[in-house]
């Protein structure tokens, strides 16, 4: 495997002017115990960045250390060029974030909440149509009831709407699809096709569905043991891992299936030795979700020196 | 506009609809009118009987101190309940996330506090005017007696409510208030005139603001001989205005540090873990 490859623009780079996100050897501390230990990572204007891990890896901590809701203990964070601890108010009109909700608001009707929260941000710019945004997050149909008769679905695109109605050029999604059916699974996917490409929104979000990271993010980040112990696109992640592809064929008339860590090796290999009669080849890289499992056991095996060090590799 | 403007207006629009939210809801109604007509009753049974030494009624006497307790209940306790209930269920940390949200919802929360109170006062005083002979109520000095006391009663009982409300980790803990708060009522003579009570007893009362809220009512809208019963024998306008005033100067001082000390300890993952206990203690 190729270290080039992987090789994205180096944190370390230059300061970042342009950057939405950059940060610098993040670390949090409770009383005694290390929930971050030195986070490092940055995302461009318009980019949308997926960050996995297992629960208690300092995902939501890092998250809302960004949003300026928790102070650190030390590191450099910028967001949007600001200090998120020292951010103002402008900032925050620039800042949406999709929060968990439980039963706030919910003697408010959808329109009306939306339409209120939007005022806020009329000093600062022009905050969404509401008309439109209702549209947007499909609650056309709901806009005139209560917050507490909506579905769990519905309630979880109304959070999405209250998180994107200012326009923010930095969206912060924690766990946005929980308790999603697919069909609204897939229209949300949609929005932030939308949000990303047309308003070049640069996007920040937490999920346990790494089919959905895939399609969603340009890029991912694993967070485990309080450090990132892997950022790359979906692609690079399962090249670096070397997960075992598995290759399938087909020779007279009989089907075969082999596990390989090298799969165009072999596949080299099965064409050299039999030519012609191989027919209905197939070769299938692991997904993302092996090499998330594999990435995570790795690290959780003690392998902690091994992915600090390609982690180093890669930003050589 | 400028946004700390806009930020007000925007809080101002949002306890307007708060109103209309709340007085269109069948349980918050009943929460304002059951104590109301349970406290009617009381004072309609209270008629016959009189304040000792004079030929004056107790319901009539009870009525305006009812008024002052309705005051610092619906704005102290009230605020206090709504400020845990919505740290709890995440609405502060929606505030929270949208710039000048916290101004915007403390401005919507005054508006509402304020206008829930009025109507409280509406709804005893006028079904009271009624029921009840000897209220001072055709002078125009006595509406403004009223309006002061009123005005300065919320400002120097909202911050308290603000405070606790800020302190207290959730709304079941406030039990812990409301017990000191109705010993306070019963030593802050507004069934039984407080001279009727030992002295120490007196300046107890005295310190806070339920006390100086209900003098402050009955010198609006009882005839002038009933200060009689009072300490003092005087309406004492100035140590109203100044008691109180004291209290709503603290009260200024300290709430919004509290308030900012909580609002900076809210995130998403402290409503999280709350909303957590809470389903724990369903389940």
């Amino acid at each position: 495997m190729s270290v080039g490859e992987l090789s994205v623009p180096t944190p370390h780079a230059e300061p970042g002017a342009e950057r939405a996100l950059d940060v610098r050897d993040l670390r949090m501390r409770y009383g005694t115990v290390d929930v971050l230990r030195g986070v490092t990572f940055h995302a461009e204007r318009g980019e949308v960045l997926a960050l996995l891990g297992p629960n208690g890896a300092g995902k939501t901590t890092t998250i809302e250390i960004l949003e300026g809701f928790r102070m650190r203990s030390a590191g450099e964070v910028s967001v949007l060029g600001s200090d998120p601890a020292k951010g103002d108010e402008s900032w925050r009109a620039r800042i949406g974030v999709v929060l968990q909700s439980w039963r706030d608001h919910s003697k408010w009707r959808v329109r009306e909440l939306l339409q209120h929260l939007g005022t806020y941000y009329e000093p600062y710019g022009t905050p969404w149509d509401i008309d439109e945004l209702v549209a947007a997050v499909g609650l056309t149909e709901h806009a005139h009831k209560k917050a507490s008769r909506l579905s769990g679905g519905q309630r979880r695109r109304l959070d999405v709407a209250i998180g994107i109605v200012g326009r923010p050029r930095l969206l912060f999604l924690d766990e946005p699809t929980a308790g999603f059916d697919p069909h609204a699974r897939r229209e949300f996917h949609d929005l932030v096709h939308r949000l990303s490409d047309l308003d070049d929104t640069t996007i920040l979000l937490t999920t346990h569905d790494l089919d959905e990271a895939e399609k969603l993010a340009d890029r991912i980040l694993v967070l485990a043991g309080g450090t990132i112990i892997a950022d790359g696109s979906a692609d690079a992640l399962s090249r670096r891992m070397a997960t075992e592809a598995e290759v399938r064929w087909s020779r007279d008339g009989e089907r075969f299936v082999h596990p390989t860590r090298d799969a165009t090796g072999f596949v080299r290999q099965l064409f050299a030795q039999y030519g012609e009669e191989i027919a209905d080849l197939e070769v299938r890289r692991a997904s993302l979700e092996d090499t998330y499992l594999a990435l995570v056991r790795d690290f959780e095996a003690g392998d902690q020196e091994a992915a600090a060090r390609s982690f180093e590799e890669r930003n050589r | 506009m400028n946004p700390t403007a806009a930020a007000i207006r925007a809080g101002i629009t949002r306890g307007r609809i708060e109103l209309r939210q709340t007085f269109t809801n069948f349980q918050d109604l009943w929460g304002y009118l059951f104590p109301t007509v349970a406290l009617l009753v009381v004072m309609t049974l209270m008629r016959g009987s009189t304040i000792p030494g004079t030929e004056f009624s107790r319901g009539t006497m009870t009525l305006p101190s009812v008024l002052g307790v309705s005051v610092a209940f619906g704005s102290l306790i009230n605020l206090a309940q709504i400020l845990t209930i919505e740290r709890e269920d995440g609405t502060l940390l929606r505030a929270k996330a949208v710039p000048g949200g916290m101004l915007g919802y403390l401005v919507g929360k005054i508006v509402m506090i304020s206008g829930t109170v009025l109507v409280n006062v509406a709804i005893v005083l006028i079904p009271g005017a009624f029921l009840f002979d000897g209220l001072d109520l055709g002078d125009a000095g006595a509406w403004l007696t009223l309006l002061w006391v009123l005005v300065l009663g919320l400002v120097a009982t909202m911050p308290i409510g603000a405070i606790i409300g800020s302190l207290f980790p959730n709304a079941r803990n406030l039990g812990a208030v409301m017990l000191p708060i109705m010993g306070l009522v019963a030593i802050s003579g507004i069934f039984y005139p407080i001279t009727g009570f030992p002295a120490w007893l007196q300046w107890i009362a005295q310190v806070f603001p339920i006390y100086w809220l209900g003098l402050g009512m009955r010198s609006a809208l009882l005839p002038d001989g009933m200060q009689a019963v009072e300490i003092g024998e005087s309406w004492r306008y100035w140590e109203t205005a100044g008691v109180l005033g004291v209290w709503a100067v603290i009260g200024l001082v300290v709430a919004p540090m509290v308030l900012r000390r909580m609002a900076r300890r809210e995130s998403g993952s402290s409503v999280a873990a709350r909303r957590e206990k809470a389903l724990q203690r369903i389940a």
